[in-house]
């Protein structure tokens, strides 16, 4: 196999229809006569649905159908949504139900649907839906989510307590007692949402005749809403086919089946006519999983020179109202502590505790960048201590690169032991160091004072488990015209898929990326599939795509041999052709081996050859492949309105083999823009009671192109042994360390004034009242 | 998020689009619609009549003379792109340079923006700044209203039901008043947290003759400082007087909503208002500053 | 609440439809004339994702009503290339990679195209400014601006040739 492909920076093969208007995203789906759905929230945090009055509603015009839980299928009334991922840790596995019934456990919760001619009037309609609630209290904050006397998030149970659990190894009493030094703090970590540009968006069909559904969603995991819904309507999986078209992104929270991909597939069935939800922002801001709330009450013990000899504290996650993906992502976090760093005792007590707010989901990151704060936050702490450079202590404890693999002592969310495949972590942070000429960095500050400005420099590492498995499967065949047509279970948000499948199966079949169809996202093109999400996508459809190219590949080969009558490692397949090598004229075209072998009577396959071109493959990793990388930020700091410019971001970076440095690079950059927006400007803030306060794009700050820089990348390339391709997940690591690394240059910028930078977001106000009460406290002395 | 419904009325003359104000219940003009159309998408405007006044004749254009006189319909663009009026007061364009974003500015107009009376916006800003007069006109004539009683509430001007803004006139300071508009957002276009918009302009003694300081997003409405400009007047507007202006800036009340809290708004107030005036100070072109 | 009749030429193609007062630009183009290039990410006039051009000005097409495009010359993402061929600037989008799921790339594309008619030697810094009305989630924006730099002179060749 040649690899003209692999590796290079190939454009993408989405982006002639995306840039032309001919995308095709769920919303832009027309099928005839369809209708239009608008959901009635629940306008308080917490409270129980007295009486609910449709009449109204169902009188309006254009109206065909308002449903409320009462109205749902009887076999519903106390059924939840699928709780996809189970642990023993979870006390109360609770989840939404497709309709709230009796009681509303968030602000934003779906009460009752409404389907109309088209959703201007389904909204008219939804407003007389008259809905009685009687508040309940609500549990706003996770930190007195416990208290004895509180109130309940949830009144189906008996405490907040969602879950509980403990990870440790090495004898941590020991390491404290013997410790030189101990950092102790506690870092508050505020949530925000994923926020696609594309809301969710869901398209449901109902063929009457065969008795069988078509739902298209702008989801992360078509395989997962199909079994959601195969589960709740009790129905065959031949009856139910999901597809992901285009998606406008999705960063985590589009990977949930969400009770709307339960509902509106039943109000098609229930009409008999196509019926659409297109999720408006405000219901993004108010529905859609969001991400981040967690409490470290954290301890590190270090030797007198500066060594780890042990982490432990506790961490309190804030799951909201619901656990729809269970415990990943603080059992994430919980496991991401450590980083790459050689820590030799650990113990970590976790809580997960519900409050009356969204759900919680995987969200760029998921759990990650919480504990790679608290990890960092703590060496910079160790730091300013000892005396040390911030890079030197982190030299002293990173992981060796000939102690790889490297067991942590932990257990990874995919049940193997926690092992770091291969990296060399002191190269790359010296390629950050390097990069951003951190050594040079005293001189630029001192310039920059004398002109009256505040700059800072921060540092941070991070090691993330990428390419979970349980497998993905992939189909390669050869297609009459010629080209080759590959299907995967997988689902693409942007991330550019197809591309980087069809580089991979370019290269086994020596055609041109543009021979290449892929179908993605489709349930009907692969039996089983998981999901685009934990940056998993390359490592395992990657790996599926390789094999069944490489057996494909191989079997036009033999066909090719026997034809042509050659040796079969005389023949190689390029441009369309197998030919025999180093000879002239002998060769045959893949549409000819393609109507060969499509049954062409007085045509016998070679002997041992099956019938259909077409290969197969699953790709089930052993374990997690670890991608790390090393991220360094520059920041100019206002210390008096508290304004944060990211004025040079430097990201080193190591993902195993590149197979597409355009498309990593591409992620890479708009990770760490997400990464800015979590460490300085998107707060998702709700009141005393609960309600959200930040439910528009005015409120809620994403970051434009004002506040990113072009992030300067580098890349190293440790191969993982764990898949043929050698490869590890990308699609993450812009945003995991870049909170934490900003904070830190937030608080190098501000150490004229003693800051210390504990929480994030850091928004404005937060930094310049630190300032302020820093020069206040300076000034009373 | 779509808006609830309304019938739609073009008219075509300033007399046609007054009848229609005086005669359609539930109405409400549409100019630029920046805001408004926002508002009804998200249903927390609802009217049932839309009077759009974008073809009506007659409403648009900046005419400069002593004072300066700009059309109720004319476009933010507009306004940011005359030559002629960022040469005679270009706090304008530097304040206008802040609204909004190239498509909104495409959209967007000076009467549009005071009839809505966001607190924060930077062109009702400046209307409080420069001593605004609002003209407005309804079946029962022409009437002005200073901008000091325009706004009677939030989100509410000082307008009766009938009556429509067809332009507002600005007292420009002196020629040769140094000047300055800052905000703080931390995107640009947003809405600022607190603006503060200041011109000085200094007697041939090199003197504060005439100081002008505005806070916007503070309050329901634009907040002129008089205190702090009486304080300033007859100083050479020294740090000292500045510091002491910046003072008063910074203990106005100010509100708490999801962008900021009060206590933050003022300090905002405070250290906008000094860097302002600093700025104002080293832009004047004349009198004995140095 | 009758609806209004209209007549608007959308990429040079005149069309007439009756539209309900309350229907804005944006869901016209996309349900009324099925040209779902434009896309909607907030319909509160922030992201940006809907904007298209009006008589040549980029505006937000949730912002304006469908009513008031009567008579106006409208331009969506649809409307920029050539027959089978993409213009320097969605070429330049391909090739710095500005786009990865594609929904925030319409109005992108459409901003810019104002934008660099006016600017056509941008300086980096004007651009970000200016593109702070479009926001995109996924590209962190680096290739969006580079796109721009290097699309920037190739449309004013265009331009210039075309007249």
């Amino acid at each position: 196999m040649t690899t003209r492909f692999f590796g290079a920076r190939v454009q993408r093969v989405e982006d002639g229809a995306l840039v032309t208007g001919a995308g095709r995203f769920t919303d832009d789906i027309k099928l005839k006569e369809t209708l239009s759905a608008a959901f009635v929230r629940s306008p308080f945090a917490h409270a129980r649905i007295v009486s609910i009055d449709a009449s109204a509603a169902k009188e309006m015009p254009g109206v065909h159908l308002v449903l409320t839980a009462a109205d749902l299928p009887a076999a519903w009334r106390d059924k939840r949504l699928p709780l996809d991922v189970p642990a023993p840790a979870i006390r109360h596995p609770l989840t939404q139900f497709p309709l709230a019934a009796d009681e509303v456990c968030f602000c934003g919760e779906a009460v009752a649907v409404v389907v109309a001619d088209n959703r201007a009037l389904a909204e008219d309609a939804a407003e007389q839906v008259m809905v009685e609630y009687d508040p309940l209290p609500a549990v706003v904050d996770c930190r007195t989510a416990l208290a004895p006397d509180g109130p309940l998030a949830q009144t189906s149970v008996a405490d907040n307590l969602a879950a509980k659990w403990v990870n440790e190894y090495g004898d941590i009493e020991r390491a404290f007692a013997g410790a030189a030094h101990v950092i102790a703090e506690d870092y508050f970590q505020h949530r925000g949402t994923g926020c696609p540009l594309e809301p969710r968006a869901v398209l449901a069909q109902y063929d009457r005749a065969g008795d069988s559904l078509t739902v298209w969603s702008a989801t992360q995991a078509p395989h997962g809403i199909k079994r959601a819904i195969v589960d709740m309507f009790d129905i065959a999986d031949t009856q139910v086919r999901v597809i992901a078209p285009d998606v406008g992104g999705g960063f985590g929270p589009k990977l949930l089946t969400y009770p709307e991909e339960i509902v509106i597939p039943h109000c098609a069935r229930l009409i008999g006519r196509p019926v659409k939800w297109i999720e408006d922002r405000r219901e993004h801001m108010m529905s859609t999983a969001q991400e981040r709330d967690q409490l470290w009450s954290v301890r590190m013990a270090l030797d007198a020179d500066g060594r780890i000899l042990g982490l432990r504290g506790t961490l309190l996650h804030d799951t909201g109202a619901f656990l729809p993906w269970g415990i990943i992502m603080p059992y994430i976090s919980a496991t991401t502590f450590p980083g790459p760093y050689v820590v030799p005792a650990y113990r970590l007590d976790t809580s997960v505790v519900f409050t009356n707010k969204i759900s919680t989901s995987p969200m760029r990151g998921a759990g990650r960048p919480q504990a790679v704060f608290a990890v960092e936050r703590l060496l910079d702490r160790a730091a300013q201590v000892l005396g040390l450079d911030r890079a030197e202590i982190r030299r002293r404890n990173l992981i060796p690169a000939e102690a790889m693999p490297y067991k942590v002592g932990l257990i990874y969310r995919d049940g193997q032991p926690l092992t770091y495949d291969s990296g060399d972590y002191p190269q790359c942070q010296q390629m950050a160091l390097d990069t951003a000429d951190w050594a040079g960095f005293e001189a630029r500050r001192a310039k920059a004072r004398a002109e009256g400005r505040h700059l800072g420099i921060g540092l941070a590492n991070y090691v993330e488990g990428t390419g979970l498995g349980p497998f993905e499967g992939a189909t390669a065949r050869l297609l009459p015209s010629g080209r080759i047509l590959l299907r995967t279970g997988a689902a693409s948000q942007g991330q550019g898929h197809r591309t980087v499948l069809a580089q991979i199966a370019a290269d086994a079949f020596g055609v041109a990326v543009d021979e290449v169809d892929v179908e993605v996202g489709d349930t009907a093109s692969v039996s089983v599939g998981v999901g685009a999400f934990a940056s998993r996508l390359m490592v395992n459809a990657g790996s599926a795509v390789d094999t069944s190219s490489q057996t494909l590949a191989l079997k036009l080969r033999q066909i090719a041999a026997a034809v042509l009558d050659a040796e079969l490692d005389d023949i190689e397949l390029s441009g369309g052709v197998a030919r025999v090598m180093g000879t002239q004229g002998g060769q045959i075209s893949f549409r000819e081996i393609a109507k060969m072998s499509s049954g062409r009577p007085g045509f016998s396959l070679p002997r041992g050859i099956e019938p259909g071109l077409e290969a197969t493959s699953f790709f089930a990793p052993p374990q997690a492949a670890y991608s790390n990388g090393s991220h360094v930020a520059e920041v100019e700091v206002d210390p008096e309105t508290g304004l944060v410019k990211v004025t040079r971001y430097v990201v080193a970076h190591d993902c195993g083999r590149v197979i597409n440095p355009l498309l990593v690079d591409g992620q890479i950059q708009g990770g760490v823009a997400h990464g800015i927006g979590n460490a300085i400007m998107e707060r998702m803030r709700y009141d005393e009671a609960g309600n959200p306060q930040t439910t528009s794009l005015a409120d809620y700050l994403l970051p434009d192109a004002g506040n990113v820089p072009n992030v300067e990348i580098v890349h190293m390339e440790s191969p993982s042994p764990l898949n043929p391709l050698g490869v590890k997940g990308a699609g993450e690591g812009g945003t995991i360390p870049a909170a934490a690394a900003i904070a830190s240059a937030i608080e190098d910028a501000l150490s004229p004034f003693g800051v210390k930078i504990l929480d994030a977001p850091m928004l404005p106000e937060t930094i310049a009242m630190l300032v302020k009460n820093a020069q206040a406290q300076k000034d009373a002395r | 998020m779509k808006a609830a419904r309304f019938d739609y009325h073009r008219p075509a003359t300033r007399a046609e689009a007054l009848d229609m104000l005086q005669t359609l219940e539930g109405a409400k003009l549409l100019a630029g619609g920046q805001s408004l159309v926002a508002m009804l998408n998200m249903r927390y405007a609802f009217v049932d009549h839309l009077i759009d006044i974008n073809r009506v004749e007659g409403l648009a254009g900046i005419a400069l003379g002593d004072t300066i006189r700009i059309g109720a319909m004319t476009r933010q663009r507009d306004i940011l792109e005359s030559p002629a009026l960022k040469a005679r007061l270009p706090i304008v364009a530097a304040a206008l340079n802040f609204v909004g974003h190239l498509h909104t500015r495409n959209r967007g107009t000076i009467g549009g923006s005071l009839g809505h009376m966001d607190p924060a916006a930077e062109l009702f800003g400046i209307a409080t700044l420069l001593d605004a007069t609002i003209h407005v006109e309804s079946r029962r004539g022409p009437r002005d209203v200073a901008i000091a009683d325009y706004p009677q509430g939030y989100m509410t001007p000082g307008l009766d039901p009938d009556e429509m803004i067809v332009g507002v006139t600005l007292a420009p300071p002196a020629a040769g008043h140094g000047w300055s508009f800052l905000e703080f957002a931390q995107r640009h276009g947003d809405f600022a947290v607190v603006a503060v918009g200041t011109t000085l302009a200094f007697d041939s003694a090199g003197k504060v003759a005439d100081a002008r300081i505005v806070l916007c997003g503070m309050g329901i409405a634009p907040l002129r400082l008089a205190e702090a400009e009486a304080l300033l007047v007859g100083t050479t507007a020294e740090p000292e007087a500045i510091a002491a202006a910046a003072e008063i800036a910074g203990r106005q009340e100010a509100m708490s909503d999801a962008l900021a809290s009060e206590t933050y708004r003022r300090h905002l107030a405070g250290v906008l208002t000094r860097r302002a005036l600093t700025e104002a100070r080293a832009r004047a072109s004349h009198g004995k500053v140095q | 609440m009758s609806a209004v009749s209209i007549r608007v030429t959308v990429n040079g193609t005149p069309f007439e439809r009756e539209v309900e007062p309350r229907t804005h630009l944006a869901d016209f183009l996309r349900h009324d004339l099925g040209l779902t290039g434009t896309h909607l990410g907030c319909e509160h006039g922030v992201c940006g994702a809907c904007s298209v051009l009006v008589d040549g000005r980029a505006v937000r097409g949730c912002l304006m009503l469908a009513v008031q495009a009567d008579g106006a010359e409208v331009t969506t993402v649809e409307g920029l290339a050539q027959v089978e061929q993409l213009n320097p600037l969605q070429e330049a989008f391909r090739e710095f990679h500005a786009l990865q799921c594609g929904f925030c790339t319409p109005g992108m594309l459409t901003t810019l195209m104002q934008l660099l008619e006016e600017h056509p030697e941008p300086s980096e810094e004007m651009l970000r400014e200016e593109l702070s009305g479009n926001l995109c989630r996924c590209t962190g924006y680096a290739g969006i601006i580079r796109a721009a730099m290097k699309a920037a002179p190739l449309l004013k060749a265009q331009r210039e040739n075309a007249a």
